[in-house]
């Protein structure tokens, strides 16, 4: 650990399991920044973590209102963690709006941190605070330990001969609180003032004034009277030995396919088209040229995965990856793909809808678009990730079995676990599956006539690419003769088609993992049955429902369509089913009229996560009933 | 090469165009253009002795979008309107394929319009056939983006209002790097287009003014019938003056920017004095394309443009070609990333 410099007085440091920290503040405060140094810094530090992002969808809402606020929550802890923390624990709020719009998620007790900069009477009424009302001063916050620090002041005051301009040096005032928290939880600088030199490798200037904000910080809880009582804290770390690195769900879905097209022996192809919050998997993998990935940025969404399908035709790994309205201007084309039966990767990341609707927030509202969004009977997989980390693999299953099946793959994530990060021990190449594509030989003269159409034992034809002599062919959108692949308008011959697609994926169930439950008895009275970016929340509180002493069960589903074959099993040994879901009750659709049972659904439609507290109210709730 | 290829005979593999023909009969009415069409690529794919595994044919929907069916090479018939960005994935993805499209006026710059402009302007190697009809074919007889004025179709019965596309000036305006006017019912020089289509490394655009016989058979009879067509039509060459006429006695002469019609004898001029053809100038190509908004001025074919340009699919190939200088990583090297740590 780097302390910059030796303690002056004898401050106490009292040791802690697990600390959830908001930093909050205007969108031009650079608050996604700090917390992701903080998030780094603790990763690299040994702790476990998880780490939520939030902020508006405009880049400058209006500065200093309730609009403009962009928070960066984590909760880093000794023990592993699921979620970012019910509520936190510390909040930093750089100006009155931050305080105000996050307050209510602040445990009992908590620290405010408060630049005072931020409170003075033009933020206040920005803030909407009445006019003469100060929440520092007036009492209103007696049930939380407060600091208000004169960050503002402070930094002008290091940096006065830095050679900055007197803007520059404002905006360097995140660095003050980084700095201040490093300090609070016994946290090094080192990893953050690599990255700020690495950063600023063109402007020396602007890295050491940034590291001397940061380092300003750090002394002044060294140096102030204020934090004497509260003393500094640690969360020792606990990770077990190894290689990690911090990824997004983004991030893990691009890693993913470009892992899949290395194990599949393919070259990577991605058509898509910028859209919030799915970008970062374009970007990311627009960054990977030297394992050969090409990415096309399209013109649009419907070119983005006809561009796919073109290349998926000529023998690539074909992807695309959207959020909720891209998908929907991509379903004429994904049935296409159905009856084309090429592989293809859909990477849809949910954000609340419908429309554009929340851009920047987290829904799990398009699970029926993928599950039926499409024009004619167009049955493919659907499957979901449950955790940033958890993206990659089953983005990687997604590919496998999009390659191995001949069919098109809707992978669904969200905002959040896109957004979000948490550390991951990095895998090992020969623990990834094997993924084999079936590539039609090449045809001699005087072998049997080629069919594009003929089927295996699974259903699946075939993958017959350009350039193999012999295999010409024409496949497309008209309903084709079985085994021929020629157009046909035959009453018979289209009900046999639709019945072998619909029956080429239902058999995909044949070569997924049956269901496991995640958590708790494998009988008893509450079975909490979820499935995507609820993982961490359902995880956490079914944790402390068993401490509590509740006969209940976590089992999180990653393959919607087709279903684990020993689900209905599953079901028949508890008495009660509760399905979480960040929509009105899409799942809990498809599993009473898959299973002809009764769940109790529970909805949260806000743009945000669970968190743990909500659910576990929920568990108990119900155990009472029973 | 080895010594062993030098002792081969190779003989020279000689294609035919009926070695193109699938053994799907074309579904096209009796008189319809797109059988002249048809036939001539298949003559082309001939003349080109290119493998037929190393050829593939990218449609959308409307009728000349069965093209694929109708040859014995590799083939998609996609869905409507997104032909382009099918063929550009595939030669992204497939740079060795020799790759053509066959789409429609309807097809290519109404529903598929935004990937038409966008498409031309990155300039991948594709040959792309605009089977320009002027009408909607397959869904009986509506209204095109390239229909006249005041045209009278099932959904336009008191005349077209919506002013139509001028195809050679948007493929112009687009960033095209080819442009070429053909006409179904001259084979041989719709055959030689198609060829130059095909030389031409990067997007080319070849607009056949095609013939529908049951919703639109007069689009084209000005420039179809003997009488007419030597003056209605003008066949531009490069290098060659702009003559037309019956005796070649016409001609076009630039004053400024603006063309006039002029007649050699008449007006006591030389073939010196009259427009030379130039397929580099984009300047001059942009008047040649705006010869179609003028009932003055008789219609060019021929190629208007050529312009070489670095193609898509050799850009994105020359940047992973530069990334990888020093090899490709490993799998390994990938899951491991940039930013790993080691906790002890």
């Amino acid at each position: 650990m780097t302390d910059t410099k030796k303690s002056t007085r004898q401050v106490t440091v009292t040791p802690k399991t697990s600390v959830s920290v908001l930093f909050a503040g205007d969108s031009g405060d650079g608050m996604q920044l700090t917390g992701t140094q903080f998030a780094n810094t603790v990763a690299v530090y040994g702790t476990d973590l998880n780490t939520f992002p939030n902020f508006p969808s405009e880049i400058r809402a209006p500065a200093g209102t309730i609009a403009g606020v962009s928070g960066f929550q984590l909760q880093f802890s000794s023990k592993p963690v699921y979620t970012p923390g019910a509520q936190f624990d510390v909040m930093v709020a750089m100006n009155s709006a931050a305080l105000k719009a996050n307050l209510k998620n602040l445990h009992q007790g908590g620290i405010i941190i408060a630049s005072l900069d931020g409170f003075d009477e033009k933020n206040l009424k920005l803030a909407g605070y009445p006019e003469g009302v100060n929440p520092l001063e007036d009492g209103s916050l007696e049930n939380y330990t407060v600091f208000s620090v004169p960050v503002l002041q402070l930094t002008r005051e290091a940096l006065k001969e830095s050679g900055l301009t007197s803007r520059e040096i404002d905006r360097c005032r995140n660095m003050f609180v980084l700095g201040l928290l490093y300090w609070l939880y016994t946290l090094p600088l080192d990893s953050t003032i690599a990255t700020l030199h690495a950063k600023f490798k063109k402007n020396l200037l602007m890295a050491e004034a940034n590291i001397k904000a940061m380092t300003t910080g750090y002394n002044f809880g060294d140096e102030t009277e204020l934090f004497e009582n509260l003393g500094r804290f640690d969360i020792a770390p606990q990770k077990e030995p190894g290689v990690y690195r911090r990824v997004t769900g983004n991030e893990a879905c691009a890693i993913a396919l470009t892992a899949a097209s290395k194990k599949a022996g393919l070259e990577l192809f991605l058509g898509s088209y910028p859209i919030t919050p799915a970008t970062e998997i374009l970007s990311t993998l627009a960054k990977k040229k030297k394992y050969g990935v090409k990415t096309y940025q399209a013109e649009d969404e419907i070119a983005g995965i006809v561009s796919s399908i073109g290349a998926a035709y000529g023998g690539a790994l074909a992807a695309t990856n959207t959020s909720g309205p891209g998908l929907a201007l991509k379903t004429e084309a994904l049935g296409l793909a159905v009856i084309l039966e090429l592989p293809l990767v859909v990477i849809n990341v949910q954000r609340g809808g419908p429309s554009t609707g929340l851009p920047t927030k987290t829904e799990q509202s398009d699970l029926f678009m993928a599950m039926y969004g499409r024009h004619g009977e167009a049955p493919l997989p659907v499957l979901a990730a449950n955790s940033p980390v958890d993206c990659f693999y089953t983005t990687y299953e997604a590919a496998r079995i999009a390659i191995e099946h001949m069919t098109p793959v809707i992978c669904l994530t969200d905002g959040y676990l896109a957004l979000s990060s948490e550390p991951w021990k990095v895998e090992n190449p020969d623990n990834l599956s094997p993924i084999t594509p079936r590539f039609q030989p090449e045809r001699k003269e005087g072998d049997a006539p080629y069919l594009p159409y003929k089927r295996d034992d699974r259903q699946v034809r075939t993958w017959a690419i350009p350039g193999t002599k012999g295999l010409e062919h024409r496949i497309g959108g008209l309903e084709k003769q079985h085994e021929t692949g020629n157009v046909s308008h035959d009453p018979e011959n289209h009900e046999l088609m639709t019945r072998l697609r619909a029956e080429k994926i239902a058999r995909i169930a044949d070569s997924i993992p049956l269901q496991g439950i995640d958590n708790g008895p494998l009988k008893g009275d509450l079975l909490v049955l979820g499935w995507g970016s609820s993982y961490g929340a359902i995880k956490t509180a079914v944790e402390h429902a068993l401490e509590q002493g509740f006969s209940v069960a976590h089992a999180h589903l990653r393959y919607i369509s087709p279903f684990p074959k020993n689900l209905r099993e599953i079901f028949g040994n508890y008495k009660q089913i509760l399905i979480p879901e960040i929509n009105s009750g899409q799942l809990i659709h498809i599993i009473r009229d898959t299973f002809l049972i009764a769940p109790v659904g529970f909805s949260k439609v806000q743009g945000l996560p669970f968190n743990e507290t909500e659910i576990l109210n929920k568990i108990t709730d119900l155990i009472k009933e029973l | 090469m080895t010594d062993n290829d030098t002792t081969m005979t190779v003989q020279p593999v000689v294609r035919t165009a009926k070695d193109f023909a699938s053994t799907q009969e074309p579904k096209w009415c009796p008189g319809c253009g797109d059988h002249a069409v048809l036939q001539q690529l298949k003559s082309v794919l001939a003349e080109l002795n290119i493998a037929p595994e190393k050829i593939a044919c990218i449609s959308g929907i409307g009728c000349s979008s069965r093209l694929p069916y109708y040859l014995a090479t590799y083939g998609v018939h996609g869905i409507h309107g997104r032909a382009l960005p099918m063929a550009t994935g595939l030669k992204a993805a497939r740079p060795d394929l020799h790759i053509w499209v066959g789409t429609g006026d309807g097809d290519a710059l109404s529903i598929g319009g935004n990937h038409f402009i966008h498409t031309l302007r990155r300039n991948p190697d594709l040959n792309i056939i605009l089977f320009n009809n002027e009408i909607y074919g397959l869904t009986k007889g509506q209204y095109s983006p390239t229909s006249k004025l005041g045209l009278k179709t099932v959904t336009s019965p008191a005349g077209v209002i919506d002013h139509p596309f001028n195809t050679a000036a948007l493929t112009i305006g687009s960033g095209g790097t080819f442009f070429a006017r053909a006409f179904d019912r001259d084979g041989k020089f719709l055959r030689s287009m198609l060829n130059r289509a095909a030389q031409h490394k990067g997007t080319s655009l070849v607009e056949i003014y095609q013939n529908c016989p049951i919703f639109n058979g007069k689009a084209f009879e000005i420039f179809a019938s003997p009488e007419n067509k030597a003056n209605n039509t003008i066949y531009v060459e490069q290098g060659k003056p702009l003559l037309f006429g019956p005796d070649k006695n016409k001609g076009i002469k630039l004053d400024g920017f603006t063309p006039v019609v002029v007649e050699l004898e008449k007006d006591a001029l030389s073939v010196n004095d009259l427009w030379i053809h130039d397929e580099a100038d984009i300047n001059k190509a942009g008047i040649l394309a705006r010869f179609a908004d003028s009932d003055a001025l008789p219609r060019p074919f021929g190629v208007f443009y050529a312009e070489n340009r670095i193609t898509y699919e050799d850009a994105l190939t020359g940047q992973i070609n530069d990334a990888q200088q020093n090899g490709s990583p490993s799998l390994a090297d990938l899951l491991r990333g940039d930013n790993s740590y080691e906790i002890k």
